[in-house]
């Protein structure tokens, strides 16, 4: 049993120094007064974080953003565009669909502020900006429409994660079931209705329940693109002021203690949500025990 | 599904459609990057070399010449693939092979953690790499992005060790090698494929990879190409036109590595997970 050590002490002190540690940090820091001020001997301030936040004026309206941009993004591109492109794709002969496929992934694979970049481009005042020149309203794009910028550009890359899930448990379906709805005279749109739907209850189920914590906690993109405006926190959401009251600038002070207040709430309900989904897809049968030692 | 439909056409048509807006983004950042000024999709100048002339620019204030830039990405990229492919193998060749106390532990562990948001954690990460003083250097944000991704790794090669064949193990075991052996000539020649998934998933993430370096990295000789990028978009005035030819010689790396491991690479995109 001690050969076992040097297999596993890497990943065990990687995982307990960056990732383990953090979290509880996470949770100690909210309840300590740290800014820069006090960096270095951080003192002990109780639940007063969490107080003030409780108190923020703007707390409710964040919250109602991050609802709003989860629910959005979820419904309508990474399960229900997501469900569209792999439906499609299943419909066209295997190399076009295996090409559709990996033009979906581009998103997920470009670098982010690249990515960010070229929606920055599209969205310029005419002549620049393709949306201006074909809708022939001349505007500052991402500034006139900040949510649908936000949730489009997410979902875009959202999207490929549900259309993987998706694809996969469509090849699952065995034939037998596609020939019998095809001899019982069904069109390719009642198959879809009554086999394919019905079989893919369950991965809807899996993508939405580990998408929604996802959505929950990126903000990277919304940073890029909006800052969280335009105006007052319009595309503010949980995760994005977590970050900007630790690190963004245009606070003054930045307040770290009160951020770690914002991001122990996400890491609650990250674990929590975390252990939920191991319970429900099936703990026990991945954590079989290893073959070669029954032997 | 052994479903063609005769209207496949019909479909091909509304896949092209739905895909524009994605096609339309990289024609625009091509065309953007070669030509003066472009409206819409239509060039409107001639051809600029002048877009490409942070080529040969060299340090202005805080921001490093493209190729220290550059060589930081190189650096992070290959040392974050190399590390993550490593450790996450030799951690998923002890729990698929090797029973241990505290297996189902770390096993669940992983399974939580691959299920957990990582970035929530940013704040206290760099309090962490404050502490231990590896803030702003790349060999902190190397770990903390290995740490975060190991999670998925470990699963994913857990998933190929358990699908090796242990007869040749077996053989080696009473030849009398040891595990450590074992691990290193047998096992992991064998998961080849799954090491080159694993790395080239690696590779692209960290290249890609943004709000770790931005919020860990300040002096400008340990930029990254992400935050190179991001500094010419926090100018007050923003010249598309070069922004559009650092972002293509950014982007065009990852597009062609992808392209060359695409068919290797779906399954991880998925997570590793089948539901």
């Amino acid at each position: 049993m001690r050969g076992v050590v040097p297999f596993v002490l890497p990943a065990t002190l990687l995982i307990a120094v960056f990732f383990l540690a953090p979290a509880v940090l996470t949770v100690y820091l909210s309840m300590t007064d740290l800014s820069v001020v006090t960096f270095r001997n951080p003192g002990w301030s109780g639940l007063e974080n969490y107080r003030d936040l409780l108190q923020d004026a703007f707390l409710g309206r964040i919250f109602v953003n991050t609802i709003f941009y989860v629910v959005l993004t979820l419904v309508l591109f990474n399960v229900g565009m997501a469900l569209v492109v792999a439906i499609l794709t299943s419909l066209v002969p295997h190399r076009w669909g295996d090409l559709f496929r990996a033009l979906w992934l581009l998103p997920r694979m470009t670098p982010v502020v690249a990515y960010a970049f070229i929606w920055q481009g599209l969205m310029r005042e005419a002549p620049f900006g393709l949306l201006s020149n074909i809708t022939g309203i001349s505007q500052h794009w991402i500034n006139a429409a900040p949510w649908a910028t936000v949730i489009a550009a997410n979902g875009m890359i959202g999207a490929s994660f549900g259309m993987l899930i998706f694809t996969s448990a469509i090849r699952s379906i065995p034939n037998e079931l596609f020939y019998a709805s095809a001899v019982d005279g069904a069109s390719t749109w009642q198959s879809i209705r009554r086999v394919v739907l019905p079989m893919l209850r369950w991965p809807i189920l899996f993508v939405t329940a580990y998408q929604t914590l996802s959505l929950l906690t990126s903000f990277e993109y919304i940073l890029l693109l909006t800052g969280g405006g335009p105006g007052f926190y319009k595309t503010t959401v949980w995760s994005l002021y977590a970050y900007l009251l630790a690190f963004g600038s245009y606070f003054g002070n930045v307040q770290f203690g009160l951020g770690a207040a914002m991001a122990a709430v996400l890491v609650v309900i990250g674990t929590v949500m975390a252990v939920i989904y191991l319970r429900v897809f099936n703990f026990r049968a991945l954590v079989a025990k290893p073959k070669i030692e029954v032997v | 599904m052994p479903l063609l439909p005769r209207w496949w056409r019909l479909v091909l048509a509304a896949l092209i459609l739905i895909t524009l807006p994605i096609l339309v983004g990289y024609v625009w950042l091509v065309l953007a990057a070669l030509f003066e000024r472009v409206h819409g999709l239509v060039p409107a100048g001639s051809l600029s070399l002048k877009n490409w002339r942070f080529l040969w620019m060299g340090a202005v204030e805080e921001r490093p010449s493209i190729w220290v830039a550059l060589k930081n990405s190189l650096v992070f990229a290959g040392s974050v693939a190399s590390l993550k492919v490593i450790v996450a193998s030799m951690a998923a060749y002890a729990i698929s092979r090797l029973l241990f106390p505290g297996r189902g532990v770390l096993l669940g562990l992983i399974l939580v953690l691959h299920a957990f948001p990582a970035i929530s954690l940013i704040i206290a990460i760099y309090y962490i790499l404050r502490t231990l003083g590896l803030f702003d250097t790349l060999l902190g944000v190397i770990m903390v992005k290995v740490a975060l991704e190991l999670p998925l790794g470990v699963w994913l090669m857990k998933g190929f060790f358990d699908n090796l064949s242990w007869e040749m193990e077996m053989a080696a075991l009473a030849d009398g090698a040891s595990r450590w052996q074992l691990f290193w000539r047998v096992a992991l020649p064998m998961v080849r494929p799954g090491l080159l998934a694993l790395g080239t998933f690696a590779f692209i993430s960290s290249w890609s990879e943004f709000i770790l370096p931005f919020t860990l990295i300040v002096s400008g000789q340990n930029w990254t190409l992400a935050i190179f990028l991001q500094s010419f978009r926090e100018e007050a005035f923003v010249d598309y036109g070069m922004l559009a030819a650092v972002g293509l010689f950014y982007t065009l790396p990852i597009l062609l590595l992808f392209m060359v491991g695409q068919r290797f690479l779906l399954n991880i995109y998925g997570g590793g997970l089948k539901a």
